[in-house]
């Protein structure tokens, strides 16, 4: 099992190597500036409740996405943060792919990088699980692939220009240098959808996070790299 | 506008030190269109200046060739304690600026 860094060059491998140079560390400076800020009529941070994120957010992104018990439905990590706002904060969701999302998003999974991805299959995702598994291997959109056909038979051969990787996601939200900026998995995973010229499910759509769901399992044992760098 | 400015906190006098900056920019090369065929109004970073306790160590002028999220290296010496200040302006007039303290002890 490779993670996608081993499939970009090594100028990339350098760039999210390096802490200060690694653009998407900006998106996580400003995560951090964020976890501190009040929101909404809640009047409180993340910080008021979570405290230092570095001991309280450790390892977290690692175990998402995940069933939340009060919503009882599948969300992902940014669905969860969206979640605190709502209850706690009692503030406006942000945006999907929104900048303060992002950036909040970054700084919290920043916080288990190096931690090994592990979601935890039980009855309660598991057919969430199911569908996801199911849409990796059906054959969808005008080039009627699925994302077996590349990502698990493929890997390692060339598409254009670039190397198709294994299709793990524990490097996002990263920054992608076609996009100038970080993005989350769902944007990278309609991105897929868009190159098979099938219809994009709008972020947040729940089969994307049932697909994020069997990634995340698919990914099991990669450590989470966020911010990654990828082409 | 967030940037980030890298030095090391402490120098001996006469020391070489290294400066490092990003700063997250769009840098809109002005080339680019929506989707209903509108041009996107060029605005880049296109003058940034380091001062090193008020006077100017380093400048550059930026164009549309440059990167979003552009990230910046240069050297200097250290010769007393105080900050470097580095400042910049886009095309659309939006100023930023972001400073670093150095303790110079030998």
């Amino acid at each position: 099992m490779k993670s996608g860094i081993e499939f970009v060059s090594d100028d990339l491998r350098k760039l999210q190597a390096d802490d200060f140079a690694n653009p998407g560390m900006l998106w996580v400076a400003r995560g951090e500036k964020i976890w501190g800020e009040a929101a909404g009529n809640g009047g409180k941070s993340c910080a008021a409740c979570h405290g230092v994120a570095a001991k309280s957010m450790q390892g977290v992104a690692a175990r998402y996405p995940r069933v939340d018990p009060g919503a009882a439905r599948l969300v992902n990590l940014e669905g969860r943060i969206n979640l605190c706002r709502d209850r706690k904060q009692q503030a406006q969701p942000l945006g999907p792919e929104s900048d303060e999302l992002l950036a909040l998003t970054a700084y919290v999974a920043h916080q288990s990088r190096g931690v090994p991805v592990s979601v935890t299959l039980d009855m309660q995702n598991r057919k969430d699980f199911e569908r996801g598994r199911e849409l990796y291997n059906r054959r969808i959109g005008q080039m009627n692939l699925a994302c077996t056909h590349c990502h698990d038979r493929s890997w390692g051969k060339k598409l254009a220009a670039e190397t198709v990787s294994q299709g793990h996601g524990n490097a996002f939200p990263a920054y992608r240098l076609e996009w100038q900026s970080v993005g989350s998995l769902q944007r990278r995973i309609r991105a897929c959808f868009y190159g098979l010229r099938a219809e994009m499910p709008p972020y947040g759509a729940q089969e994307l996070l049932d697909l994020e769901l069997y990634l995340a399992w698919r990914a099991g044992g990669l450590p989470v790299e966020t911010p990654g760098v990828r082409r | 506008m967030l940037a980030r400015v890298q030095l090391p906190r402490t120098a001996k006098p006469g020391e070489v030190i290294e400066v490092r900056i990003t700063i997250q920019h769009s840098m809109e090369t002005g080339f680019r269109f929506e989707l209903d065929g509108r041009p996107i109004p060029k605005n880049v970073i296109n003058s940034l200046v380091a001062r090193y306790n008020g006077a100017e160590i380093f400048r550059a002028e930026m164009g549309s060739g440059i990167a979003a999220n552009p990230y910046l290296q240069f050297y200097t010496v250290a010769r007393q304690s105080g900050a470097i200040e580095i400042s910049w302006v886009d095309d659309a007039g939006n100023r930023g600026a972001e400073r670093a303290p150095i303790s110079v002890t030998g």
